[in-house]
């Protein structure tokens, strides 16, 4: 066999640390390599070329690339030796960046351990053979997980794309976070005017099949093909009879169940609809607090019902849905301010939350748009807000910045002095953050304009004193302690990975960071992938982000699935197990290993056996591990592969011993 | 070990001084709630507030030295009736978890300490060991009608990685014993603020605008009488009182307690041993307030 072994200097990240010369040159003394050198970029055209001019002037049959990881270029370099005319799995990639140049600045040890990891890939590389992959069909429906803006904008662009789309989200109504603001910044546009339309668009457009008061139960299957059950939650009423009439929500007389549309700052009626503009406006029974459901007695709604819609008896139902991708589109909850005891932590009435404070502002709110006390219903003439709580704070764990915060307290400010002339807003911050188009211009019209006196500095208290609440924090930049005397505190409070975000994530098989937000594949080239292919991202389930972004990255994760789905059959990766049929014992360890559910057993002219479903296989190689036999390989990484790494590895260590 | 309380006890030299009361009361209650006190041989001083801002070595060493004096009885822990000297204690218990650290004390020591023990403020012992339920079955004559605003101080439970105990911005530990008792405990929003601590010698004016403010806020919520875990902190709410007053043109008068003089009182103890002649505002205006709303309760 002959090998070509390209080491690339990548700039300074990797001649910096790495003696890339002296690589190319040991490379040379190993066996079936016939040639090497050193190159600048290998990635650029100039290097990709060098290399298949190398594979035809040497007739190479293979090609190790030492440079960054996999994960970056493999399927880069993978293209370059098959437009040579090789099998494109001919190739192997030695990291020598991620692995060597970037993790020490000993030049001596780093050229050394680049030489082993090079002598590694080169002695795979001689076991390789070359593979093949399958092709498979798509089922071009796509599902969207989560009903909110970002939601909204990836389902309508699919629809609109003539995609069949599944809408599932888990609670009554579409609309999400956005649907509850007021007024969004910086153009102080009413939010629900804005996104109602959307709403309305999702519910008549034909191909969206809208599942709300649903949740994802279970998933199966791969790109191009997930089985997915969804769970549609008891709602006590049946839609398709409901009208959306409201006299229901009219005569019930449980008045108390919590009223999570208005962020529990008012309460509702057990059977309710969340608010005016809902998608589907079809009502709902809160379980926990209908007096039919918890002891019996009432059923006020269902003798009401002009449609006898009312199903006290109704269970969970699962449904089953196929689609070719998922877009995930979860979006975030709110940080738990009662954590910050210091500032009351939920025993002061009057200091809320901004979501709270929102719903005050809010035509369609509790109090009409009437900014009132929850104390005594009182207007509040000194309003303050503290920015930063539960953003930027390591000792709440969340050392991070929610982004929106600065522009949303500017908003609520500005909104403040609308509502009501003669009042005084005072804003606590640390920075203001406003770098969005007209952001910045906005946060200094709520100072310059509406007269918002912003201290720099965190708050390090706040107490009640008469019907007042006295609020102690640092002014920074006059290096002094200041207090201001409230009538009304509010708290903007940061962003946190939706509950529950973890375990979605489990099912859907993708990853996610230490605080519960998803991760896309590339921080930068590939925002609105994952790591699972068919799964995309959009909105605040990765981050928190503001309308603009979580539209543009809802219409972003469509665009990939149409993308993926202007081809009718996909390839399928050949890097997957395989039984060697003669020697399988049909013992079954590798059916019960796969965490995917990959391998089946089969008949084998009487006798059982394993049997890998290819579009299945993820390629993790447990059951590799597992089979006693040997009789299950991962193709590309087989055990004889692996052990030639390990060997060449190990005759140096030998060598070295002896001397 | 047999199931009744043993703790060490330190009572710290306020506790022979100007806090004599706390002294004599935190004794008399935990006789009669059942734990037995063994005063800690040869103790000396926990270093107090000038030591450790000199040297943490020789700060620990002087509160380690107690501590091992303690190791040497049967006991279940060390408690202390003040925030400070407990603060100290842990402090330099904390910091011994680091065996270096211990070794550098263990040097300055006659014989090394084992670092073993749990240390405690006889509040954490009465709200966590003895527990509010067995304090409120011992009740004989409950407080009721007595409006109290629970004043903890600032380092009682801080900081709160050394501490350990209620919650460092609203402890509830105090408030539930006086509750326990039948009091009245109104909701108290500056419970861990700072009374101005020992700027009572050198900085009058500071602690007059200090305490002044709690003095304030105790009113504003009504209350009849302060209760208090903290001999420095009841000393300038109580002694100082007069002198806050003149400075900042107040008419305050109310009565500033220890907690364990309250419980006391409740549990039916004999007037000598609770010592509350040694307040400076006479307690017998809250007493009466309590006794008319009893009275009124009534009828």
């Amino acid at each position: 066999m002959k090998i070509g072994v390209f080491v690339c200097h990548c700039g300074s990240n990797i001649a910096g640390t790495v003696d890339v010369a002296t690589v190319a040159k040991e490379a040379r003394k190993m066996p079936d390599v016939a040639f090497a050198s050193d190159t600048m970029y290998a990635c650029s055209e100039p290097g990709q070329d060098g290399i298949i001019e190398a594979i035809k002037e040497h007739k190479l049959d293979g090609v190790v690339v030492a440079s960054c990881t996999p994960r970056m270029h493999e399927p880069t370099f993978r293209r370059t030796v098959e437009r040579a005319g090789l099998n494109k799995y001919m190739f192997e990639m030695a990291n020598i960046r991620e692995h060597v140049s970037w993790i020490g600045k000993d030049t001596e040890a780093n050229t050394a351990k680049a030489i082993d990891l090079v002598s590694m890939a080169a002695a795979k590389l001689v076991h390789n053979k070359g593979l093949t992959p399958k092709s498979f069909s798509v089922n071009k429906r796509v599902m969207v997980v989560g009903g909110g803006v970002a939601g909204i904008q990836a389902a309508l662009d699919c629809a609109d794309g003539g995609l069949e789309v599944v809408l599932v989200e888990k609670t009554p109504s579409i609309g999400g976070k956005m649907s509850k603001l007021d007024k969004t910044f910086p153009t102080v546009d009413c939010s629900s005017c804005i996104l109602g339309p959307k709403m309305v668009d999702i519910a008549q457009h034909p191909n969206i099949t809208l599942y709300t008061n649903a949740e994802i139960a279970e998933i199966q299957g791969y790109v191009g093909n997930f089985d997915i059950t969804v769970n549609k939650k008891a709602s006590y009423v049946d839609w398709e009879a409901c009208t959306g009439c409201g006299l229901c929500t009219e005569k019930c007389p449980s008045k108390k169940s919590r009223d999570v549309f208005n962020e529990e700052i008012g309460t509702t009626t057990a059977i309710n609809i969340p608010f005016p503009q809902a998608i589907p406006k079809k009502a709902t029974i809160d379980a926990e607090f209908c007096r039919k459901l918890t002891n019996g007695k009432c059923g006020v709604c269902e003798k009401i019902c002009p449609t006898k819609a009312i199903r006290f008896e109704q269970q969970d139902e699962p449904v089953s849905e196929s689609v070719g991708a998922i877009v995930v589109a979860t979006g975030y909850d709110l940080f738990d301010h009662t954590r910050y005891g210091e500032y009351g932590g939920g025993r002061y009435a009057d200091v809320i939350t901004s979501m709270q404070y929102e719903r005050l502002l809010s035509a369609s709110g509790p109090t009409g748009g009437h900014v009132k006390r929850p104390s005594d219903g009182k207007e509040p003439k000194n309003v303050v807000f503290i920015q930063c709580v539960g953003s930027r704070d390591k000792s709440v764990g969340r050392p991070y910045c929610s982004g929106f915060c600065c522009m949303y307290t500017a908003k609520q400010a500005i909104l403040t002095k609308d509502h009501m002339p003669e009042s005084q807003s005072y804003v606590f911050y640390m920075d203001i953050r406003a770098p969005g188009k007209m952001y910045d211009e906005f946060t200094r019209r709520a100072m310059e304009e509406y007269g918002t006196k912003y201290i720099r500095g965190r708050v390090s208290m706040i107490y009640p004193m008469g019907d007042k609440y006295i609020v102690r924090g640092a002014d920074t930049l006059m290096g002094t302690q200041v207090e201001v005397e409230a009538d009304m505190v509010v708290l903007a409070v940061g962003a946190e990975a939706s509950k529950g975000a973890p375990q979605l994530a489990e099912k859907l098989r993708i990853s996610y960071d230490s605080y519960g937000f998803y991760m896309e594949s590339h921080p930068k080239l590939k925002p609105v992938e994952t790591n699972t292919a068919g799964v995309y991202l959009a909105g605040c389930c990765q981050g928190p982000k503001d309308i603009p972004t979580s539209v543009g990255q809802g219409s972003a994760s469509a665009a990939k699935v149409l993308a993926l789905f202007s081809k009718d059959q996909l390839e399928s990766d050949p890097q997957i197990s395989e039984v060697d049929i003669k020697r399988c014992i049909g013992c079954g360890k590798c059916i019960e290993t796969c965490p995917f559910g990959a391998i089946e057993e089969i008949d084998f002219r009487g006798m059982p056996k394993a049997n890998v479903i290819e579009t299945i296989c993820q390629g993790c190689g447990i059951c590799t591990s597992t089979c006693p036999q040997g009789a299950i390989q991962l193709q590309h990484f087989t055990d004889n592969q692996i052990l030639a790494e390990v060997n060449v590895l190990c005759q140096q260590t030998l060598q070295q011993s002896f001397e | 070990m047999s199931s009744s309380l043993t703790f060490a006890y330190y009572p710290g030299c306020s506790g022979l001084g100007t806090s004599l009361e706390y002294d004599t009361s935190t004794r008399a209650i935990c006789a009669a709630l059942g734990v037995e006190l063994v005063d800690i041989p040869d103790w000396s001083c926990c270093g107090s507030t000038p030591a450790h801002t000199v040297d943490h070595t020789l700060s620990s060493a002087l509160s380690a030295r107690n501590i091992a004096q303690a190791e040497e009885l049967d006991v279940q822990g060390i408690i202390t009736p003040c925030p400070s000297c407990l603060t100290n204690l842990k402090t330099a218990s904390h910091r011994m978890e680091d065996e270096a650290f211990k070794e550098k004390v263990n040097k300055l020591l006659e014989k090394p300490v084992e670092n073993k023990l749990p240390i405690m403020s006889v509040l954490q012992l009465l709200h966590e060991q003895v527990g509010v339920e067995k304090v409120a079955e011992k009740v004989v004559k409950p407080l009721e009608g007595l409006r109290l605003a629970p004043y903890y101080g600032c380092i009682m439970n801080r900081p709160p990685e050394v501490m350990n105990f209620d919650d460092c911005e609203n402890p509830i530990a105090m408030d539930e014993l006086m509750a326990a008792l039948g009091a009245d405990v109104a909701p108290f929003p500056l419970k861990v603020e700072c009374c101005g601590a020992s700027f009572g010698v050198a900085r009058k004016d500071i602690v007059a605008k200090l305490s002044g403010k709690l003095l304030d806020a105790a009113e504003d919520v009504e209350a009849h009488a302060f209760v208090t875990a903290c001999p420095l902190c009841q000393m300038n709410l109580d002694l100082r009182q007069s002198q806050v007053n003149s400075l900042t043109g107040s008419k305050h008068d109310m009565p500033v307690f220890y907690y364990t003089q309250l419980i006391g009182k409740a549990l039916g103890l004999d007037a000598k041993s609770l010592q509350m002649d040694k307040l400076c505002v006479p307690p017998s205006k809250a007493f009466r307030k309590m006794e008319e709303a009893q009275q009124a309760n009534a009828s």
